[in-house]
């Protein structure tokens, strides 16, 4: 393993603890989308910490490239993470924005998603964006693994620079089933909710 | 009795009541027959697993000297204060207090009890914490519960931090006309607290019939209580030649601890349910959280700091 990559593991570890709790599946080397409730900055590494070692080698966090894509932290987010980064603004209306990700899936690898797009602010995640229907519509093999990931709103608020070390968890829920003639919003509802669900778990 | 002999026969004695821990439990295990015994037996054998891993850090801790010994309990205390606010709510507005008893008050806590000695140590968190960590919150601008929130943040500040660090103040202790190391002492005092906590839970296994707080800690027993207690008292009185004390004066700090220490389990315990927790953590195996092994520790530590200091000293 890249040594700059267990340096922020363990760092990452020290201060938010990033425990796992597979609650719903096990850690095994299948290829999945990770797609989790969006609180803070730290959440992307936390949830790739949490993964084990074989499996976050092949498995490629989603990141936004206006936060992610410049100095210091694209270094973090190519060289350290190996994230795919996607343009949120999207200036260019020709191209398809999640073209990276269906490269990436197309190779066999796993990706962590956020699919509300944005930080929120509370424990519960917002309404989902549609591009986890779309990869999961392209893609119908790969898993769509629902995480929870509790206490870092608490951890690191919006705006602050350096977390609060609390324990935080991050629980692997059960992958979502399929069900034929869903809506896309029934989709991204059911989506959500499942992540609702987890955020309940018993520690 | 010079100072190495006394640490070798300190570290050979935990070690071989370790050693025989474990072959009992290994023992029992096999022989268990019903699943509540061997629930029981399990919890046992986690014990001494755990305090073999706290025997692994505290050797090396002490080896070298009030830096790591410090060190240690400053990652500790980390450890203690993380476990008590991740089951405490708070709110966005107290994330600078958080931050300031994280990365601030701990550290400096331990630093003054290397740098200045006792005068700094012992009223740095009571006098100057505790009046700017509310000032720090009012900066927030959330006075939602302002009161309850400081009042949450300053209690775990204050065990976590102020209270634990009370075990490796003993370092600071001199006392005229005794040859050993105030090292000795703070063995002295986590061996009388754990071996009251695991006699307390043996003898309440074997003889508990009334419970002493149900709703509070289920496990504790009158019976436990005292037959652990008393046990842990004798014992501790056997164990003067580590501390300045004579063989009386042993008995009774060692007594003196064994009732801080069940009001620390019983206090800390009454924190955690009152919060919905059984556990303060996961941390160690079987022990639940680095506070539910320590919470009897943060209540002993400063009284028998304090009995010492000015009795002895």
């Amino acid at each position: 393993m890249r040594p700059s990559a267990s340096a922020l593991v363990g760092l990452v570890q020290l201060l938010v603890g990033a425990y796992p709790r597979w609650v719903g599946c096990a850690p095994e080397p299948r290829q999945r989308i990770y797609f989790a409730n969006h609180t803070s900055h730290v959440d992307t590494i936390a949830l790739w910490a949490a993964l084990p070692r074989q499996l976050r080698e092949r498995t490629h966090p989603v990141a936004a490239r206006d936060y992610w894509g410049t100095g210091f932290r694209r270094y973090i987010a190519t060289k350290t993470l190996r994230a795919v980064l996607i343009d949120r603004t999207r200036e260019d209306k020709t191209t398809d924005p999640l073209e990276p990700l269906l490269r990436v899936l197309a190779e066999g690898e796993s990706l962590i998603l956020f699919p509300e797009g944005t930080r929120g602010p509370g424990a519960l995640p917002g309404p989902f964006k549609s591009g986890l229907y779309r990869l999961a519509q392209a893609m119908p093999r790969v898993e769509l693994v629902p995480v929870y990931l509790e206490n870092l709103h608490r951890s690191l608020p919006r705006g602050a620079f350096l977390p609060i070390p609390l324990t935080c968890t991050v629980r692997f829920g059960a992958p979502l089933g399929t069900v034929a003639g869903e809506t896309k919003e029934a989709f991204l509802e059911r989506a959500r909710a499942e992540v609702v669900k987890l955020s309940a778990a018993p520690q | 009795m010079n100072v190495d002999t006394r640490w070798l026969t300190v570290l050979g004695g935990i070690l071989s009541l370790l050693v025989v821990a474990s072959v009992i439990g290994t023992l029992l295990k096999a022989r268990a027959t019903t699943e509540a015994k061997r629930a029981v037996i399990d919890n046992l054998n986690a014990r001494t697993k755990a305090w073999w891993v706290m025997v692994a850090f505290l050797v090396p801790a002490f080896a070298l000297g009030w830096v790591g010994t410090l060190t240690l309990f400053a990652f500790t205390s980390f450890f203690a204060l993380r476990e008590f606010i991740t089951l405490t709510p708070t709110r966005p507005g107290d994330y600078l207090s958080l931050v300031l008893s994280f990365f601030v008050l701990l550290p400096a806590q331990y630093i003054f009890i290397g740098v200045y000695g006792y005068g700094m140590f012992a009223i740095f968190i009571p006098v100057y914490a505790f009046l700017l960590l509310p000032a720090v919150a009012a900066f927030a601008a959330d006075t939602e519960d302002f009161l309850t929130r400081c009042a949450k943040i300053q209690w775990g500040v204050m065990i976590c931090i102020y209270c634990i660090s009370h075990a490796p103040a003993l370092l600071l202790l001199e006392f005229p006309g005794w040859d050993g190391s105030p090292a000795l002492l703070v063995i002295y005092m986590l061996l009388i607290v754990q071996l009251s906590d695991v006699l307390q839970y043996v003898f309440g296994k074997l003889f508990g019939r009334t419970k002493l707080a149900p709703q509070v800690s289920p496990s504790k027993t009158v019976e436990g209580l005292i037959g652990g207690g008393v046990s842990a008292t004798l014992i501790g009185g056997l164990l003067w030649p580590l501390t300045p004390f004579t063989w009386q004066q042993s008995l009774v700090m060692a007594f003196v601890i064994v009732v801080m220490g069940f009001l620390g389990g019983l206090t800390l315990s009454a924190v955690k349910r009152g919060l919905g927790a059984k556990d303060w953590g996961v941390m160690i195996e079987g022990h639940g959280g680095m506070l539910d092994r320590l919470d009897s520790v943060s209540f002993a530590a400063p009284v028998f700091f304090h009995l010492t200091r000015f009795f002895f000293t």
